[in-house]
């Protein structure tokens, strides 16, 4: 039977190689919390996980931005700077006496609009990401020093609200609001991916952008969107960082594209685009707090091992991808 | 079928590109029910016909009928949106997604603005069901074979509608059994009433599936015939063409005489050298000062056998002996170690660096040869670049511009002198005489025949048979990916056996040999 | 008359034209701004003024972006410059830190010695990841990036190291001949690349994998041997760079040494007129490119804007030049300058429309 020579034809596996990375991220992180709990008896606590999340919710939600640009095949290393200039420019006009929603709707107005602007360069005048972004990245750090130069207190009531309200169970444990607003953000964004035709054409520009364009598909305008939703997300990021540092500083989140690339990497999406979910980011994210948790709980661990344990792990994340072949070359 | 109403016409079409007339007044008509083969040489007009159609180009004259309505369509998605869908040589599909969703993103069935996956799936298992595919519709693209691929391709283009399929050498990476599943999804499509437009270079697929034969050549149209009504022979000739128009300006050259050539250890012998989905194992033998020809029509498996040889792909059965002993050749680098040189086909892509100068262009083989530490002394390279420039007449005569800045036909004769600064013993030359301008033409032709004298071996391939003829001693054809024939270039020797063999397969009077 | 046109043309038209003219501008702005901003006094026999620290500041710079631009020309990209600078700097000064002699000769030599070496073990790290296992060079320097400040902080214990050691003191500050040596040590390094490159083939064969790949392969060039040199090219350079750097402290800080250099870097070598894409170099270009970064930076500095602001001006620097080197910019100009319309109404998205029909 002819149908039976064809299902012959299908040459890899039944395992579902594009899932291999975000197990082996899973599986990292149990380990790790394992090691974690054998270690240290306080790690068993649950607000140990929630403190995770409490630290890293701006991080998660930066993060689940950079999944979208990466999964087209590009990168933003604006995002830090984008943050931070975010943060500034809340502190700085709350500081003068704005109201607490118009000063929220600046702010979130700014980065999609540095997004939008890159994605365009990118776009029309096919300039690589990376260096559209680069020149993004110096622009918002320079806004940053432009507002101020030193870093500018919050104490708008909104503000201080959001950073001290704690959600949590008759036990004590707790969570901020930060953390809630970053679960919402990764349950839209995993929507939009997985539901929407602007998620599914992100995934079609980041397996083969010819193959995209001569299907139809609108890849400028996508490509365009997945820079302006970074830049959402970013500005979301800096308004969590503001929530929990009640201060803009123009030196806040300096290098902080590494961790949130290393972040995305780590949680199986792959940096030629394509391959990867949310759900994977923020375990990528898990890992990356697990790894600062579990030097805390050390001690004698200095707080540099962090970088060059993520530097290792990106080296076997990117190693695990060519191995596993998921390029679909 | 021939009865009813063609779905689509085009008639009179023309369009020039500056230089070239790429299509004189072509006529072209399809019928719905049939599958329709599209054939021609390079530069025949082919792949200009189909984008006029699609409307990537706009046509500079003719009309183009759909359904008896004029349509002109801004592009291939206007052109799909209106039933005429096109499938491309390489699957333009992404990999990276399921299979449903490759048939389907872009149109995918939402409900409040929600992709409805359980629905797509389903549509496309009954899509596939009706090419009688069984297939995982969740399973990524990537991990079936590029002939499901090509077939999921014809899904998604038969989805919308199509009432007109373009397929544009959809057949060139399949294997055998695989191209009796394309064939069979067609001649189901055909018989659902949808025109089918095929374009292959393998003689054997038109006629197992065609049922009409349009030939264009140099932009004109040459007929339309049933498949059955013409020979091989004929659409062979028909394609290569017979008219020796260019030929005139070139002095006649006496025919190669073989001599004692053939004596002592061959140069290079090549045997059961083959790559899977390239060219199926060949043995050749090349002697010091022996021109041998390749002919065949394009995709025939020509530039594939050059590119084993030179290493460019890795063989993956054979061997290459060099002197007699084995060479273990795999890469170019070890290639060009035995003093073995290949000019590509593809000028831009594989062999000018086009931001380097001249002179850099022309000494790159013998520099890469030597290694970096040892660079040519600067008064050395002058010696050898002005040398090659005043023999080759390269213009300009500045060394130091931009090879960029040259035409083609100066370009190809750069790259012609960066092979013979390496003073090669086996030059291998992939249709080094294709685009550029007669005299230049004449010039390189001259030279071979100069360098062979020299006592150097080449492997001259030329999609001209006459060309192919004055320049060899001996001639190597292929056909469909295989060496069907080597025929010595004796008096018996003509283009009309030439192309019998290429449309045959078999030479007929190989007892001679 | 058509003479002196054409002639001004040939000038306009070599590709040092704009970073020259971009400099001296700046120069002439500072100038006009700041009358004294180019003089330059003899004190104690050493040349002072604001265009010699320019030269001083810039030497790091000048070297790091020399290594770059090498790594550029193959078609890649070295992210790991910085941290490379940071992980020599902290070992040199970690090594004499410990040594009861810290001005011996001997001691300041191994210093460098170890950090050049641990910066070669890098680069042919990079090297490897690029040339050997095939990944791409943004994503292979990233994992350096990263990492690499986490080493230089395991090296120095996450404290500034800080030493007393003239003879290292005197890579950054030290002078010969009345000028800084660091503008020697920078000019030697440029010389030196120069004829690594130049004198050999080297340069040629980089220039001709970076435009043309799959041609370089076929004319019998193994690629993989360049690229990996290129690398630890940039590597070695880096080492120098963040000897200089921690010089003209005396301190060597994980976490500041080298920060952001890789980015300036990258930029002063497209200011140079080397494309990013691969292909033709031009030291002499990146040299210029990096002085006009420094002169931008000490400018700002001048003004008594706070010199993350000059950021800004960066900024706007990176999006002109790389506007001017795209294709597609150019062409967009061009079309208008001529007159020609541009197409309104790009038909894809018509197309689309018809599309969206539902299905």
């Amino acid at each position: 039977m002819s149908s039976a020579a064809l299902t012959l034809g299908r040459i890899r596996s039944r395992v579902p190689r594009r899932q291999v990375p975000v197990l082996a991220t899973l599986a990292l992180l149990l380990v790790m919390y394992g090691i974690g709990v054998s270690q240290y008896r306080a790690f068993s606590n649950v607000q140990v996980i929630f403190n995770v999340f409490i630290d890293n919710g701006f991080l998660l939600v930066v993060a689940v931005g950079m999944t979208f640009v990466i999964l087209t095949g590009g990168i933003d290393l604006s995002v830090g700077a984008v943050v931070a200039m975010t943060a500034m420019v809340s502190a700085s006009l709350l500081q003068q006496g704005l109201p607490a929603l118009l000063v929220l709707v600046i702010a979130l107005l700014i980065g999609p609009f540095l997004g939008f602007l890159m994605g365009c360069a990118i776009h029309f005048f096919e300039i690589q990401p990376f260096i559209v972004t680069l020149a993004g990245m110096f622009f918002a750090r320079g806004m940053c020093t432009f507002i101020s130069g030193s870093s500018i207190p919050i104490t708008d009531g909104f503000w201080t609200t959001m950073s001290q309200q704690r959600i949590g169970d008759p036990r004590g444990n707790f969570v901020s609001i930060s953390v809630l607003i970053a679960f919402a953000v990764v349950a839209i964004a995993a929507w939009t991916l997985a539901y929407t035709r602007l998620g599914r054409n992100v995934y079609a520009i980041g397996g083969n952008p010819q193959s995209a364009l001569l299907m139809g598909l609108p890849v400028g305008r996508t490509r365009i969107a997945v820079y302006t939703i970074s830049g959402l997300c970013s500005a979301i990021g800096g308004i969590l960082l503001s929530f929990y540092t009640l201060s803009g500083a123009p030196l806040i989140a300096v290098g902080m594209e590494l961790d949130v690339i290393a972040a995305v990497v780590i949680g199986g999406t792959v940096l030629t685009g394509g391959s990867g979910y949310v759900f994977g980011t923020m375990l990528g994210v898990l890992v990356l707090g697990v790894i600062q948790t579990l030097i805390t709980f050390d001690g004698s661990l200095n707080s540099w091992w962090t970088k060059i344990v993520i530097g290792g792990l990106l080296f076997a994340f990117i190693l695990l991808q060519r191995l596993v072949g998921i390029r679909f070359k | 079928m021939t009865e009813s109403r063609p779905v689509l016409t085009m008639t009179g079409i023309s369009k020039s590109f500056p230089g070239v007339r790429a299509l004189q007044h072509v006529d072209f008509r399809l019928f719905p029910g049939e599958v329709h083969a599209l054939m021609g040489e390079n530069g025949a007009g082919k792949s200009t016909l189909i984008k006029v159609l699609t409307g990537v180009y706009d046509t500079d004259e003719g009309t183009v009928t759909l359904a008896g309505e004029t349509v002109s369509f801004a592009g291939p998605m206007q052109a799909t949106a209106a039933g005429v869908s096109t499938v491309y040589q390489e699957v333009n599909l992404c990999t990276n997604l399921s299979v449903a969703e490759n048939i389907f993103i872009g149109r995918e069935p939402r409900r409040l603005g929600a992709v409805r996956w359980g629905e797509v799936r389903r549509r496309a298992r009954e899509l596939l069901a009706r090419l009688e595919l069984d297939l995982d519709v969740s399973a990524p693209l990537g991990s079936y074979s590029l002939a499901v691929q090509q077939m999921v391709a014809i899904a998604r283009a038969i989805d919308v509608r199509a009432r007109v399929l373009i397929l544009d050498e959809p057949t060139s990476s399949l294997d055998a059994g695989e191209v009796a599943q394309l064939f069979r999804i067609m001649r189901q499509l055909r018989d659902e009433g949808i025109a089918i437009l095929f374009v292959t270079h393998f003689l054997d697929q038109v006629y197992a599936v065609a049922d009409r034969i349009t030939v264009l050549r140099n932009g004109q149209l040459v007929g339309e015939y049933p498949s059955a009504d013409l020979p091989q022979l004929t659409l062979v000739e028909k394609m290569i063409g017979k008219e020796l128009e260019v030929l005139e300006d070139i002095e006649e050259q006496p025919r190669r005489e073989i001599a004692t050539l053939e004596e002592g250890t061959p140069l290079v012998g090549v045997s059961k050298l083959g790559r899977s989905g390239a060219v199926e194992p060949f043995s050749l033998t090349i002697h010091a000062g022996e021109v041998v020809g390749l002919a065949g029509l394009l995709g025939s498996g020509r530039t594939e056998v050059a590119r084993l040889l030179f290493g460019a792909d890795r063989p993956d059965r054979g061997e290459v002996a060099v002197d007699g002993r084995p060479s273990g050749l795999r890469t170019p680098a070890q290639a060009i170690g035995h003093g073995i040189g290949f000019c590509s086909e593809n000028r831009r892509a594989e062999g000018i660096v086009a931001d380097l100068s001249v002179r850099e262009n022309m000494i790159l083989a013998m520099q890469a040869a030597r290694g970096w530490l040892r660079p040519i002394p600067r008064r050395r390279q002058d010696e050898l670049v002005e040398r090659y420039v005043k023999a080759l007449q390269i213009r300009p005569a500045d060394p130091e511009v931009p090879v960029r800045n040259l035409s083609g036909g100066n370009q190809q004769k750069v790259l012609l002198a960066r092979w013979l600064i390496t003073e090669p013993r086996l030059l291998i030359l992939d249709e080094p005489t294709r685009g550029i301008d007669i005299g230049a033409k004449t010039e390189i032709q001259k030279l071979v025949a100069q360098l062979s004298d020299g006592g150097m071996a080449v492997l001259f391939i030329s999609a001209e048979l006459e060309e192919v003829l004055r320049l060899s001693h001996k001639v190597a054809v292929m056909r469909d990916r295989r060496m069907v024939a080597q025929l010595a270039n004796d008096d018996s020797l003509d283009a009309d056996r030439v192309m019998q063999t290429i449309a045959s397969g078999s030479p007929r009077e190989e007892a001679k040999r | 008359m058509t003479d002196t046109g054409s002639r001004w043309r040939a000038v306009t038209g070599h590709r040092l034209f704009w970073p020259v003219a971009v400099l001296v501008v700046m120069l002439a702005a500072n100038t006009i701004y700041r009358p004294g901003f180019l003089s330059v006094e003899v004190n104690d026999g050493h040349l002072y003024g604001t265009p010699i620290d320019i030269l001083r500041l810039s030497a790091p710079l000048i070297l790091v972006a020399l290594g770059m631009t090498v790594v550029i020309s193959t078609g890649g990209i070295d992210l790991s410059v910085g941290s490379v600078c940071a992980i020599s700097g902290a070992l040199a000064c970690s090594y004499i830190s410990q040594q009861p002699d810290q001005n011996s000769l001997a001691v300041v030599f191994t210093a460098l010695a170890l950090g050049f070496g641990i910066a070669l073990v890098l680069g042919a790290w990079n090297g490897v990841l690029v040339a050997v296992i095939g990944i791409q060079p943004i994503i292979a320097t990233l994992i350096l990036m990263v990492a690499g400040r986490g080493l230089a902080q395991l090296i120095t214990e996450g404290q500034i190291i800080t030493i007393n050691s003239e003879p290292y003191r005197a890579i950054g500050l030290g002078h010969v001949l009345t000028l800084p040596l660091a503008v020697f040590i920078a000019l030697a390094a440029a010389l030196l690349v120069a004829a690594f490159t130049r004198r050999t083939a080297l340069g040629m064969i980089i220039e001709s994998v970076g435009g043309n790949s799959v041609a370089s392969r076929l004319a019998g060039i193994r690629s993989g041997r360049v690229v990996f040199l290129a690398y630890v090219l940039s590597a070695a350079c880096a080492a120098v760079a963040g000897f200089m750097i921690t010089a003209n402290v005396s301190s060597a800080d994980g976490n500041a040494a080298g920060l952001w250099i890789e980015l300036d870097a990258i930029l002063a070598v497209v200011i140079g007129g080397t494309a990013l894409a691969g292909g033709r170099f031009y030291l002499s270009g990146t040299i210029l490119g990096a002085l006009i970064i420094q002169t931008l930076t000490t400018s700002v500095y001048a003004m008594n804007i706070s010199p993350q602001t000059s950021l800004l001006f960066k900024a706007v620097v990176v999006i002109a030049v790389c506007l001017i080197q795209a294709p597609a910019f150019r062409a967009r100009l061009t079309r208008r300058r001529r007159g020609t319309p541009t197409n309104p109404t790009s038909p894809p998205s018509q197309a689309r429309q018809k599309e969206e029909v539902p299905a």
